[in-house]
């Protein structure tokens, strides 16, 4: 079975092609269908009485002025929602002592973050439950916080979890070769500290829920913003002690979700605990301030790095300690330990060298958790590594390009294992770096940065190559016992009218995952995109999978949807076969008919054939098979990950005065391998720099020493907006993976990778002149005027 | 979060505006373009209150050329004043300052006299009246009364206005021949609230200088202005510093707005001297 992907002018050649997204009109038009948008009879709303203390011991509970309200239902205490839900422990045994206590949907005896949900009202109207969660009274004693992250660990430190005996979450050494040796040995060390900030993830939609419990069918529905709904069937299954099969996940459209929504948040299992107790549909949304304080938070880290060279500029070794704080609990299932253990994975990713240092730590704290947002861990990994890189470069009078060209690993190493021990199938960083030079004609760039500077004005090139982890299996999360499908599944069936309908494990964010599933059944089938109806995100519909996470939508789910729609393909062309008394190979389809494949002449269209086989099937021979439902279902098995790679680029200008960075222009050249659909990647290369971005200039969680989040709103917690985002000019290399036919790898997240790490080399190359450098994130006005020494205190 | 709003009416008329503020008890608020007023009452800084709208007042709304001054009314909207031809060939700082207030959608909707009436210590429009030396033109149930804007910004988001008092007009000195009007201001991003700006008008050989976002109100820095109006810009920029104790928050130490001030005067005395910043 092959597909020509080469040739453009194939029959049926959706795959690499620009095609239409199935349900943008809809989203356009407001006719979308988020879980805000869904009413059921009897519905009622919850809001959350949250702590105002980063750590406090919960005493008495007065709920009576809150009860008074009109509309009010119920109002639950932590203690009522631990009658029917279990607590959760965020673990993974391949992490090894990673620990965490268990934790409740609503706070039992201390609140351990300011935010976290510690009572519930369930009211008739969103407004009464606000209202009165305003006036539930609880006794809190506040308790020692811990906010710092380098001193979690000192003795005199306050133990967050007294039964976990310290505050260290997660701890992970890696070391290869001769470490120490080659540093010694080196012709020039360069060092830094790098410290990436808190983010969060700011999904246009916030996170959702609406759970029915049926207690006739003995069956729960949750209606949910989510990303992974099979896992959230386990999760919900498992601590309201149900069966799996007596749980159903249904997630329509989503706003976005960046990571955000692929975890479980305690308020969304109390919403099903609580609907569980009042056996009617109960609807969470939250607001976009309690988003702020209770939506995952990610990258705040602070690492400590040194890199090692020759006098060619050849890399000998780099030495990596990063610290991360990651809130009071390890975020369930995934963990919290993720961020940091990519750290260690992905430092020095793109670059042929011996001799790698790199340790993790990750403390508790009393703040917001963090876990996965949108390129885990791989901004932070690039910025070391490329900010290194340029500072050597720098050391030794060498242009950052060249010196990227003496280390990348080259195009023919491949397979090659990383001093991290990261395997890679086939790479492109030459031929993708090759590329992104002549797009932005990189003399040409420097000619006009020379000419600036003779003006008095500051402009910098900043480079960054990256890799990206995608398509991962279950080294990532099955291995370490948690129930997190790597597999996904398709089902491809023709209906009598001869049009196709798609059901799949992976989901629809936002980010066009069903396009992209519509255009490879088309071209898997031969039928036009438009013939195709796709369905995701049903957990008692859809065939089982993982979801959208880690990049895997095209890789995975992508394969598992070609691989059926060929299988259909092949049982309707045994089918015709039958009737045109011909035989399969002498066939093909193409845009909806069967077609002798020499001459292109139709022989049956498929609702002939449609018909034939729902209503005459009396007239096929006897025996003949006639499954027009095919299910395949797919996982990768020769590597762990399917690695991508690419390098980007910023052009920028640092006003020195006032220490403003203006974005002129920004480059990505990237290789996901087989690109299913120019437009989709693009968007989600671009949309990934945009997020990238925002962590480079703009987004940055501040807390005061009380553990009091400072800046909880959109007015105070800058992310970029399309004033400040520059040109973005897109190329591609691909080299697709040998894993599937499908040769897909994810392209989510490489925007995100590689964006704050070039431009922090753009920014420190228009400050070198003036002996400044920074590498603190976002970098501020402020921080870049403090690097000058401008600003007297 | 749903808002708690104690009640909604809409005046038909000023009187009828004054009217029901009277009788709402203390807990009466203005509502005009909504773009500030609203989002606090969505998260609930503000509850109970009983609204009046009042953006149906036609009297409140437009540009007049009243002689020596221009008469700009209250519920004028930004986008209005941006593109208003009185306000451009008079009273150009205004014009400019709407280049720097929020974004289009916003624009569209805020009033000046909202903006002048919230008294945001970041905001342009103050600092502007300031700037210029307008009038404030207020209307109470007992008739009207004129505040000069030197009286009129008491501290952050507190003025003049009494209680059921509503803002009417805004008169602004038409400028003089040769003026020169400017606004300098650096924000995070465009249409964010900035992070310290100035308003510089040259009138007659002598300068006002008014600054925003570098204490509870806008100012004026009158050190620097005396400095300026002695053609010495050096000496302005010292006064200025020495004159203004910005405050500091998460997105910039009141050390680092301090030195922008320094840093926008003297693009300002570029920009009112020929040049082109
Ligand atoms: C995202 C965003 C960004 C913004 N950025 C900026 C910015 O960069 N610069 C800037 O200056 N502003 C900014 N604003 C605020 C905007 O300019 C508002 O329009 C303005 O502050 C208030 O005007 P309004 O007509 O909307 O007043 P409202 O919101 O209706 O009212 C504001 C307050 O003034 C009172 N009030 C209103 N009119 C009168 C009156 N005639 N008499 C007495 N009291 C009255 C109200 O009772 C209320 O207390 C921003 C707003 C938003 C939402």
């Amino acid at each position: 079975m092959t597909i020509a992907f080469g040739n453009p002018d194939r029959p049926n050649s959706y795959i690499g092609k620009t095609v239409p997204r199935p349900n943008a009109p809809r989203l356009v038009q407001g006719r979308g269908r988020f879980v805000d948008d869904i009413t059921l009879p009897r519905m009622a709303h919850v809001a959350f009485v949250r702590s105002p203390y980063a750590h406090a011991r919960i005493g008495g509970i007065d709920a009576a002025a809150a009860k008074a309200v009109k509309g009010v239902l119920r109002v639950f205490t932590g203690a009522d929602i631990a009658e029917v839900c279990t607590p959760w422990v965020a673990v993974l045994a391949h992490l090894k002592g990673l620990k965490s206590p268990p934790q409740h949907a609503l706070a039992t005896d201390r609140a351990t973050w300011v935010g976290e949900p510690v009572a519930a009202v369930l009211a008739t109207t969103r407004a009464a439950a606000e209202e009165a969660a305003s006036l539930v009274e609880v006794a809190y004693e506040a308790l020692p916080v811990v906010t710092d992250m380098m001193s979690a660990l000192d003795e005199t430190t306050p133990v967050i979890h007294p039964d976990l005996g310290d505050n260290l979450a997660f701890r992970r050494l890696h070391d290869e070769g001769d470490v120490e040796g080659a540093f010694a040995g080196a012709h020039a060390v360069v060092s830094a500290r790098f410290r990436t900030a808190r983010h969060t993830g700011v999904t246009l939609e916030p996170r959702s829920i609406l759970v029915d419990w049926n207690p006739a069918e003995g069956q729960l529905v949750a209606w949910h913003a989510t990303q992974a709904p099979h896992m959230m069937q386990t999760v919900l299954a498992k601590h309201l002690a149900l069966p799996e099969s007596r749980v159903r996940v249904i997630c329509g459209d989503v706003g976005g979700s960046y990571g955000i929504k692929v975890h479980v948040y305690p308020d969304e299992v109390a919403t099903a605990a609580i609907a569980k107790i009042m056996g009617r549909p109960v609807k969470f949304v939250a607001d976009r301030l309690e988003s702020f304080t209770t939506d995952i938070h990610a990258r705040d880290h602070i690492v400590d790095a040194r890199l090692a060279v020759d006098e060619a500029g050849r890399i000998l070794a780099f030495d990596v300690d990063d610290w991360t704080a990651i809130g009071p609990y390890s975020v369930y299932p995934r963990t919290s330990a993720i961020e940091g253990n990519q750290v260690v994975n992905l430092c020095g990713g793109p670059y042929d060298f011996a001799n790698y240092r790199a340790r993790t730590t990750v403390v508790f704290q009393n703040k917001t958790p963090t876990c996965q947002y949108r390129a885990v861990g791989h901004p932070i990994a690039v910025a070391i590594t490329e900010g290194l890189v340029d500072m050597a470069a720098a050391e030794l009078g060498m242009d950052p390009v060249e010196i990227r060209r003496r280390n990348l690993y080259a195009d023919d190493a491949y397979p090659a294992t990383s001093p991290a021990k990261m395997r890679f199938e086939g790479l492109s960083h030459h031929a993708s770096l090759d590329k992104l030079v002549a797009l932005m004609d990189y003399d040409a760039l420097r000619a006009d940065q020379a000419a600036a500077r003779k003006r008095g004005v500051h402009r910098g090139i900043g480079i960054a190559s990256f890799i990206e982890l995608t398509n991962p299996s279950p080294f990532m999360y099955g291995i370490g016992g948690a129930r997190i499908s790597a597999q996904d599944g398709c089902t491809v069936r023709m209906d009598p009218d001869g049009s196709v309908v798609a059901l799949s494990g992976v989901t629809e964010q936002g980010q066009g995952t069903e396009a992209m599933l519509a255009q490879i059944v088309a071209e898997g089938v031969g039928v036009s995109p438009s013939e195709v109806r796709v369905v995701t995100g049903d957990t008692q519909v859809t065939p089982y999978g993982g979801g959208t996470w880690a990049s895997r939508g095209a890789g995975i789910g992508g394969e598992a949807a070609l691989q059926a729609a060929r299988a259909l393909r092949d049982s309707i062309l045994e089918v015709a076969a039958a009737m045109l008394q011909s035989e399969p190979g002498r066939l093909d389809i193409r845009a909806g008919a069967v077609v002798d494949p020499d001459t292109g002449e139709e022989r049956l269209s498929l609702a002939e054939l449609g018909r034939i086989v729902y209503f005459r099937g009396d007239t096929l021979p006897k025996g003949l098979p006639r499954e027009l439902v095919q299910t395949r279902h797919f996982i990768t098995s020769e590597y762990p990950f399917a690695f991508t790679n690419g390098v980007q680029a910023s052009y920028l200008e640092v006003d020195v005065e006032t220490g403003v960075v203006t974005l002129l222009k920004h480059w990505c050249v990237e290789d996901c391998g087989r690109i299913v659909n120019p437009q989709l990647v693009d968007e989600q290369i671009r949309g990934g720099i945009v997020q990238g971005l925002g962590g480079a200039l703009y987004e940055e969680i501040h807390y005061d020493e009380e553990g009091q989040l400072l800046n909880g709103s959109m007015a105070d917690y800058l992310v970029p907006m399309a004033a400040e985002t520059p040109d973005m000019i897109v190329g591609h290399v691909e080299t697709p993976t040998k894993e599937s036919l499908l040769g897909a790898k994810g392209a989510g997240e490489a925007g995100t990778a590689g964006a704050p790490a070039a431009v922090m080399n753009a920014i420190n190359d228009a400050l070198r002149p003036l002996g400044a450098q920074v590498t603190e994130m976002p970098f501020t006005p402020e921080r870049i005027l403090r690097a000058l020494g401008a600003i007297e205190d | 979060m749903k808002a708690a709003v104690g009640g909604y009416a809409r005046a038909r008329d000023l009187r009828h505006a004054l009217e029901l503020l009277s009788s709402a008890d203390g807990m009466g608020r203005v509502l005009a373009g909504g773009q500030s007023l609203v989002a606090a009452l969505n998260m609930r800084l503000t509850t109970g209150d009983i609204l009046v709208d009042i953006s149906a007042l036609a009297d409140c709304r437009g540009v007049a050329d009243d002689g020596g001054t221009l008469r700009i009314g209250a519920l004028t909207r930004h986008a209005e004043i941006g593109r208003d031809p009185l306000v451009r060939a008079h009273a150009p700082l205004l014009a400019e300052a709407v280049g720097h207030i929020a974004h289009a959608a916003i624009r569209n909707r805020g009033t000046i006299g909202g903006a002048i009436a919230h008294a945001d210590p970041a905001a342009e429009f103050p600092a502007c009246a300031l700037a210029l030396g307008a009038v404030m033109r207020v209307e109470g149930l007992d008739g009207p009364r004129d505040i000069p804007v030197e009286a009129f910004f008491r501290d952050t988001f507190e003025t003049a206005l009494a209680e059921g008092e509503i803002l009417t007009a805004i008169s602004v000195p038409k400028a003089a021949p040769g003026e020169v009007q400017v606004i300098q201001e650096v924000a995070r991003r465009s249409g964010d609230y900035a992070l310290a700006g100035l308003c510089l008008v040259r009138r007659a050989g002598r300068h006002r200088l008014a600054l925003f976002s570098t204490g509870p109100k806008p100012m004026l820095a009158t050190a620097a202005m005396a400095a300026l109006d002695g053609g010495d810009t050096e000496a302005a920029i010292s006064a200025l510093k020495a004159e203004i104790d910005p405050p500091s928050d998460t997105q910039a130490s009141g050390a680092y707005r301090r030195h922008l001030a320094g840093v926008l005067l003297r693009r300002a005395v570029a920009r009112i001297e020929g040049g082109t910043r």
